[in-house]
């Protein structure tokens, strides 16, 4: 919370008076674990299968059943922990009772005191860091489908169960109250969720559920301290609806403050199509959860070894990918397109290139906006070294390269042999500069316009005459050179006069 | 075949030699089961079908040359806490009337793959809540000593199955004493093993971290053989120990011949005095004695946290339950009651399906796990329970084993404990070995002078089951004779 002053500044909810208010945001994130069995069963963990089918006694809490500890979801657990910087520490299970009939054994198992990593942090590509309180372990729940009554449970006609989910490994992330403007949630969670993906530790789809984001959201005056009562905003299906979410309940709480009345602390909906958040249950009767160690499980510890290694199989982390591109290509480490790229895993293919003698910026570009990530596979990545290597010598233009570069995605053929087929040899000058006169000699208003106008004519009827050129030389000039001949000829028609 | 099938040893032994086939030791049970079951009450499913094909399968192993296992024949009773795939499992609650398990017990699945034969699921207190068996939603178990008296609880059914002859060894639970005290009412031997020797996979859970599953028997050393058919690690048991389960013959072979020489026993003073009932003193003397002249030494200890045994466990038992006992809520099993919305469902359904001391031990545990109460309650008896374990400790620096009743009294007449409180007190002796999760087994030692059976109790150690089986065995081979308990069965024996 250092930058705190800078990042205030740049989210504000204005109040009626002008008073200007800002916001404090933590996110609760929870994120399915990858792993091939569930938490406590041998079931698999799939998503999508027929409903019921992935289930036995210990998921669907049959009296007697017992939990074993899955080792490969405590690994798991781990990296992520890891990847965020934080202390793995010896870890209890414990059992959170509540009565819901998703939950087969109306009480959910998860660690509640003593947590298996703390103390952690996540750095946004804009270089905010967001601290992480910690990421523990606990089982998901059933899935309920209520029949009528718009699909809450209260109105419903009748509900069914699908247990499948029932015990699936669940990392719940919880970040420290250090996001102050919309734009920080969303990148939090889309760069969150590109670490998982990265340490394989979830596949971190919002859209599946595998993925979910809880935010915590207040309103403070700006320049204080004091944190204001938050509410929990849950239902957020995309990280666009986080950033709608949370927008919509500063400006309620804002203008709830301003009238007078208080923040209640409650957890609340969004509504997608509403634009809204509504109230759902209220924190301030909040049911007593009676946590307990789970007793039917022993303390987890891993030693050092297990530590060591979890760190050692670590890859490298997104953050770190993106600094080591920017760098090469010349670009700042907050740049779009380097975000893009590493976001997209094409990083590796760019250095590829590179290290193949390709100029890294220009390499960097084409991977940022020419090489499709479904087709990326196929592409040699000396080819796309040659490629940039004819574009730099002058041997095609940029939009040349382009079609080249897409045929030879497609074809796997050598890029010079492509341009050589197109006949994407570059014109030379000398025929250039006579199909410029010729358009010169044809077009004299225009040219006289382009010689004697204001800059912004000047700039129209270049691309006038660019145009011209291209129509002649059926796109094989080169633009840039098109446009030094042309500055060249309006120098020398000043001079004669 | 002349010897008397009276233990599961001797039965076993015939069976594996072909002397008797366990369909005729099944029939001859079940002969006896027919005749005076009613009149016991011990079972709340006689399991006809599953133990006469479990017996015709180990007949079929004898005459294919194969060892049917260690129990080759045993009928066995099961407490109806334990899984049976595909047999009714009722906890002797109406909530789960009906429920029937897919999938056995670690415990079933060990015991029928040693040859036993599984002759019924016997009655208890309703999820094992109680020390009298009055607490079945299906009525209570008679004591085959006098029918007008409770056997204890909870596993009174299993301690009566046997007592009565039924079967000669039976499994139950202890959670506080649920297998010692009816034992030392019935006349057998019970065993609480270490807290992890055995598996709790398949044992519908009243206390997880106090419940074990262990054997009664009518002598000390099939109690011994079938401990060791059921005990070690079981990979679906995370509390399960890795290592454990030694062979406990020695032990019993060594007792039996009367040599408890350098063996030091101390006698719990805390338990020896106000609220024990003279009857139960003067046998505890008596073992006491009679350890001594098997070369044992004998001597008086201290272990004071025991006098807050109690306390602490109607804090800890009552809130694991409280939590265990939620999942029963009309949703996926059992009985449902139905309501206009879901919450009503399960409240109406909880509300008819369980009985009082059930209801009275969720919201006592529910109370002591609520938020602002938790340190002084729950948070307190688990201090209790480190308390507990260090006392023993300094008593065990001392001494190999430790003596005391099993029970303060003799087999009490229904109705005589109706008051909670009065009936707590029926486990103050059994439960610190369940808050330390130490092994303990009650011994029959004599009798009362109205002629009711007397139990004495051997604690021991962590793991220490090898020393207390030969102290048993010791007192067993010692103890006066007190002959068949006046309802049971006639001994099943001369087969051919």
């Amino acid at each position: 919370m250092s930058d705190q002053s800078a990042t205030e500044a740049a989210y504000v909810v204005e109040g009626s008076e002008g008073d200007r208010w800002a916001i404090v945001v933590g996110l609760e994130v929870h994120v399915e674990l990858a792993t091939a069995t569930k938490l406590f069963c041998a079931c698999p963990n799939v998503f999508g299968d027929e409903p019921n089918t992935n289930v036995c006694p210990t998921c669907l809490g049959l009296p007697g059943s017992l939990p074993v500890l899955n080792r490969n979801a405590v690994e798991l657990a781990m990296r992520i922990g890891r990847a965020l910087r934080c202390t793995v520490e010896p870890s209890v299970f414990a059992r959170k009772n509540y009565f819901y009939p998703d939950m087969p054994k109306d009480y959910q198992v998860s660690q509640y005191d003593k947590p298996i990593n703390v103390d952690g942090e996540l750095a946004l590509p804009d270089g905010t860091v967001v601290g992480i309180e910690r990421a523990h372990l606990e089982e998901d729940t059933g899935k309920n489908t209520h029949a009528g009554g718009g699909g809450r449970i209260h109105d419903a006609d009748y509900s069914l169960i699908d247990y499948n989910r029932a015990g699936v490994p669940l990392v719940e992330i919880v970040s420290r109250p250090d996001i102050r403007t919309p734009d920080q949630a969303r990148a939090y969670v889309a760069e969150l969720r590109q670490l998982l993906v990265a340490i394989g530790a979830s596949d971190a789809r919002m859209e599946e559920a595998s993925m979910r984001v809880d935010a915590n959201v207040s309103v403070r005056p700006e320049g204080t301290t004091e944190l204001g009562t938050r509410c929990e905003i849950k239902n957020l299906n995309s990280i666009r609806s986080l950033g709608r979410a949370i927008e919509y309940e500063a400006r309620r709480q804002v203008d709830l403050l301003e009238t007078g009345e208080r923040v209640r602390q409650e957890t609340r909906h969004w509504d997608e199509d509403g634009g809204r958040t509504r109230p759902g249950r209220s924190k301030e009767e909040a049911e007593d959860y009676r946590y307990f160690d789970e007793p039917d499980l022993v303390p987890v510890a891993p030693d050092e070894a297990w530590q060591a290694a979890v760190d050692a199989n670590l890859p490298e982390l997104p953050a770190s990918r993106r600094a080591r591109l920017a760098e090469r290509a010349g670009r700042p480490t907050t740049d779009g397109g380097v975000a893009l790229t590493v976001e997209r895993d094409l990083d590796a293919l760019a250095h590829a290139a590179m290290d193949a003698g390709g100029d890294p910026a220009r390499v960097l570009t084409h991977v940022e906006h020419n090489v499709p990530v479904e087709a990326a596979g196929g592409l040699d990545p000396a080819q796309l070294a040659d490629l940039v290597r004819l574009e730099l010598d002058g041997a095609l233009t940029a939009t040349q390269a382009k079609t080249v570069l897409a045929e030879v995605i497609a074809s796997g053929r050598p890029p010079a042999d492509i341009a050589a087929e197109r006949g994407f040899e570059a014109m030379d000058t000398s025929a250039l500069e006579g199909t410029i006169d010729e358009i010169i000699a044809a077009n004299p208003t225009e040219w006289d316009d382009y010689v004697h106008g204001d800059d912004a004519r000047r700039g129209k009827l270049t691309g006038f005459f660019t145009g011209q050129v291209m129509k002649a030389t059926k796109g094989q000039a080169d633009g840039k050179v098109v446009n030094q001949l042309l500055g060249a000829r309006r120098a020398a028609a000043l001079a004669g006069e | 075949m002349s010897d008397p099938l009276d233990s599961a040893r001797a039965i076993a032994a015939a069976v594996r030699s072909g002397s008797v086939s366990a369909t005729e030791v099944l029939e001859a049970h079940l002969a006896g089961i027919a005749a005076h079951g009613d009149a016991i009450a011990a079972f709340n499913h006689v399991m006809v079908d599953e133990a006469r094909a479990a017996a015709a399968a180990v007949d079929a192993a004898v005459a294919r040359g194969d060892d049917p296992g260690p129990l080759a024949g045993v009928p066995i009773a099961l407490k109806d806490n334990l899984c049976t795939r595909g047999v009714p499992t009722t906890c002797s609650s109406k909530i789960l009337e009906g429920w029937r398990p897919p999938y056995d017990a670690t415990v079933v699945q060990r015991v029928l793959a040693a040859g036993a034969v599984p002759v019924g699921k016997t009655n208890l207190d309703e999820f094992a809540m109680g020390s009298s068996t009055e607490h079945s939603a299906f009525g209570p178990t008679r004591n085959p000593w006098d029918l007008e008296r409770v056997p204890g609880g909870s596993s009174g059914g299993s301690a009566a199955a046997v007592a009565a002859g039924f079967a000669p060894i039976a499994l139950g639970s202890d959670t506080g004493g649920s297998i010692r005290q009816p034992a030392s009412l019935c006349g057998v031997v019970g065993v609480k093993p270490t807290y992890g020797l055995v598996s709790r996979y398949g044992l519908v859970a009243f206390a997880s971290s106090l419940d074990q599953i262990g054997p009664f028997a009518t002598t000390v050393s099939d109690a011994a053989d079938l401990l060791g058919v059921i005990a070690g690690h079981d990979p679906l048991d995370s509390t399960s120990i890795p290592d454990a389960a030694a062979d406990l013959g020695p032990a019993v072979a060594a007792g039996r011949n009367g040599d408890l020489a350098g063996v030091r026993v101390g006698v719990i003073a805390e338990l020896d005095g106000d609220g024990i009932d003279a009857d139960v003193r003067a046998q505890l003397d008596a073992a006491a004695r009679a350890i001594e002249d098997a070369g044992g030494h004998v001597a008086t200890t201290s272990v004071p946290a025991v006098t807050y045994g109690l306390s602490a466990y109607y804090l800890i038992a009552p809130a694991e339950a409280s939590s265990n006992l939620a999942r029963y809520d009309g949703v996926r099993y059992g009985n449902r009651v139905e309501g206009a919305t879901t919450g009503e469902m399960m409240d109406a359904t909880r509300t008819a399906g369980f009985g009082d001391e059930v209801k009275r031990r969720i919201m006592l545990g529910t109370y002591a796990l609520s938020a602002g109460y938790y340190d002084a309650y729950y948070g307190k008896a688990q201090r209790v329970r480190t308390l507990m374990q260090r006392d023993f400790a300094e008593a065990y620096a001392s001494f190999d084993v430790l003596l005391a009743p099993t029970a303060p009294t003799v087999a009490f007449p229904f109705g005589a404990k109706d008051d909670p409180p009065t009936m707590y007190l029926s486990d103050v002796c059994t439960i610190p070995s369940n808050l330390a999760g130490h092994p303990a087994m009650s011994v029959p030692f004599g009798a009362g002078q109205d002629g009711l059976p007397v139990g004495v109790q051997v604690l021991a150690p962590t793991l220490g089951e090898s020393v207390m089986f030969r102290v048993a065995a010791a007192l067993e081979a010692a103890a006066p004779l007190v002959g068949r308990a006046p309802h049971a069965a006639p001994p099943i024996g001369g087969v051919r």
